[in-house]
């Protein structure tokens, strides 16, 4: 069959009329195994969207898949929603490029999840109902807490779309020789498709089969490394050393983190952020009760821990494969479209073009998980906590508010396929940085002091929530990535690139201070409420969809 | 339901569920962060100390051997503290719910 013919095809049929475009492709790169298995992946996607469309009803339907999900598949979800393309070719990218440097941001990644575990999981299932910001107004005033943490949610969920497309737009472009816009507008589509019809059921399968396809095609690329050095790490290492120009240097903490400032800061970002996500936090209302919020985290981060000890493998594979290998290469010894591209090319080297093709496939399916995870939460901010609980104070028709998350899934989507065009040619990578501090900075330090100091009152959570928010936004533009590189003065105004570190701290501690300080009427009801709902958090008697025996 | 509330906040078999839960997952939560931090201070601070090779014969040096380490670790606290919720933390939960409810 002819390539180029399928590819036009794949293209007249996704938008009617495109043929007109004149497409700079090298017939080569079009991979016909990638074409297949992605419509294959799609065909089975929509699929069971249409399966979906038809059980979800209701809001409760919509937000949270009724919250039939069980403890493992939501486990794998979640894995899924998590496990991004930025991490399966920014990291192994990472330790192709500097090697031991790479561990370091899969750690970062990893710890937050136990900590999830041990202090949030159970509480946010047994206070909340769709999304954490439920559980955050449980006894404090909903209109300020849940504009604040709205804002947050959609600042996070923005950042997070923006890089997620930009990403998805480059991927696609050099995997399947598709145009930018046209990348970017097959993944907008097909994520509106899904999260507006499907709601989080679809979305929740998108994500399973997804991980489930991406930490398959991830142990096959280890173990088919691994295979050549006969299973030995030591001879795979030592053969790294011999190929890297950095040498014995990859073994080792390298110049990613230089100055304690920057490490501690990175390092809070990554372990508290996690826990502030909104997609993620919303993960925990899909499953029946506690118990199966709990088991879900182990197995989540039991799939997150061994997709990130094979993104390590494959790194040091790609080291000894491809650094050598003039197939790979271009004209001055660079790999091919970038560092982050070492797993895509390590496929072809380890499994030729259907492997590559399946890699690739599994690629862009990780791509549109996350970003429909992502536009469903944000779509449910929208409608949840702004419409449905502050518009319509919480009397909305359930029949109206699936209605204004189905619309705002479609806005959000048509944002982010606007944005993702716009940023084509920015640096979109400290997006993912910033949308974590907010998440550190914002979400989490009012859900925490929320369920765990009764003392906290809405004018503490709000301004000191607020503070957060602003000095994480100052900090990074003002910071050497934004105010240097991008906007091309000579010297930062805040000198770090991380601002985790201070903007966690601002916002902890005006939290207290206003809290301490209010001493109005309603700040002493939120307070004498802690006490139901501590039992509540403790005991899961009145959760939501929970059934007492 | 704020009726039962009430009855349950100083009840003795609660207030030992929440003392026991209260035990386990802050020191859970204690190891992970400390562990963590001292990764990332000593790759601040003393880098050297992970480049130290862990064999004579082998080029794997500890950062590596620690850094894979805390992975594993992380999974197997998620593990404890699940298998000691669903064993034990439930149990004293359900009691609590059983006891209350009842009368």
């Amino acid at each position: 069959m002819n390539f180029s013919l399928l590819s036009i095809l794949f293209i007249l049929t996704s938008f009617g009329v495109y043929a007109n475009d004149s497409q700079p492709v090298n017939p080569s790169e079009i991979n016909i195994t990638a074409v297949v298995m992605f419509i294959i992946f799609i065909s089975i996607t929509l699929g069971i969207t249409y399966w979906a469309a038809k059980k979800t009803r209701s809001a409760s339907d919509f937000y949270t898949a009724g919250g039939s999900i069980s403890g493992f598949q939501n486990g794998l979800a979640i894995a899924g929603d998590y496990m991004s393309a930025a991490s399966f070719l920014g990291i192994s990218g990472l330790v192709f490029a500097s090697g031991f440097d790479g561990l370091i941001y899969s750690i970062g990644f990893l710890v937050g999840w136990p900590v999830i575990l041990f202090l949030l999981a159970e509480r946010l299932r047994n206070l909340g109902k769709y999304t954490f910001t439920d559980a955050v107004s449980f006894r404090l005033q909903a209109m300020p807490i849940r504009s604040l943490a709205a804002c947050g949610t959609l600042a996070v969920v923005i950042l997070y779309l923006i890089a997620q497309m930009v990403g998805a737009g480059k991927l696609i472009q050099i995997l399947f020789g598709l145009p930018y816009s046209v990348a970017v507008l097959i993944v907008g589509l097909l994520m509106i498709c899904y999260v507006t019809f499907g709601g989080m059921l679809a979305t929740t399968w998108v994500q399973t089969i997804k991980a489930i396809l991406l930490l398959f095609g991830a142990t096959f690329l280890a173990l088919a490394v691994l295979n050549q050095f006969e299973f030995s790490f030591n001879a795979l290492f030592t053969e790294a050393i011999s190929n890297h120009r950095l040498g014995e240097a990859i073994m080792s903490p390298g110049g990613l983190i230089s100055d304690p400032v920057s490490a501690i800061s990175l390092g809070l970002a990554l372990m508290f952020g996690t826990a502030g996500l909104p997609h993620i936090l919303m993960r925990f209302f899909t499953v029946k009760d506690a118990k199966q919020a709990r088991s879900s985290v182990f197995f989540a981060t039991s799939f997150i821990g061994y997709f990130y000890i094979l993104t390590f493998v494959i790194g040091f594979g790609a080291i000894v494969m491809l650094t050598n290998n003039p197939a790979f290469l271009d004209g001055v010894g660079n790999i091919l479209g970038g560092n982050n591209m070492a797993a895509v090319h390590l496929s072809k080297a380890v499994g030729g073009d259907v492997f590559l093709g399946f890699i690739s496939a599994v690629a862009f399916a990780t791509i549109l998980a996350v970003v429909s995870g992502l536009t469903l939460a944000g779509a449910s901010a929208i409608s949840h906590d702004l419409y449905a609980s502050l518009f319509c104070h919480g009397k909305a028709q359930e029949k109206r508010e699936v209605m204004v998350s189905r619309i705002s899934t479609i806005m959000l989507g048509v944002v982010a396929i606007l944005l993702g065009i716009t940023f084509e040619k920015q640096n979109v990578a400290y997006m993912v940085g910033l949308a974590f501090a907010i998440a550190a900075s914002v979400n989490f330090p009012i859900l925490f002091f929320s369920m765990y100091w009764s003392r906290l009152t809405t004018r503490g959570a709000f301004i000191g929530g607020a503070a957060g928010l602003l000095t994480a936004i100052l900090c990074v533009l003002f910071g050497p990535i934004v105010w240097v590189d991008i906007l091309g003065n000579t010297k930062a105004i805040f000198p770090y690139k991380y601002p985790a570190l201070f903007s966690m701290s601002i916002a902890f501690v005006t939290i207290i201070i206003i809290s301490y300080l209010d001493k109005s009427p309603r700040a002493k009801e939120e307070m004498v409420a802690f006490d139901d709902q501590f039992v509540r958090a403790q005991t899961g008697l009145g959760a939501e969809g929970v059934v007492i025996h | 339901m704020q009726e039962i509330y009430k009855k349950i906040r100083n009840h003795p078999d609660f207030l030992n569920l929440v003392k026991t839960r209260k035990r386990i997952s802050w020191l859970l939560t204690t190891i992970i962060i400390f562990c963590y931090f001292a990764f990332i201070i000593i790759i601040a601070f003393a880098p050297n100390i992970f480049s130290q090779k862990i064999f004579s014969d082998s080029v794997i040096t500890l950062g590596i051997i620690i850094g894979l380490l805390i992975i594993l670790l992380s999974i197997l606290l998620t593990g404890v503290y699940v298998y000691i919720a669903n064993k034990k933390l439930d149990e004293i939960n359900n009691k609590v719910i059983k006891k209350i409810t009842a009368n």
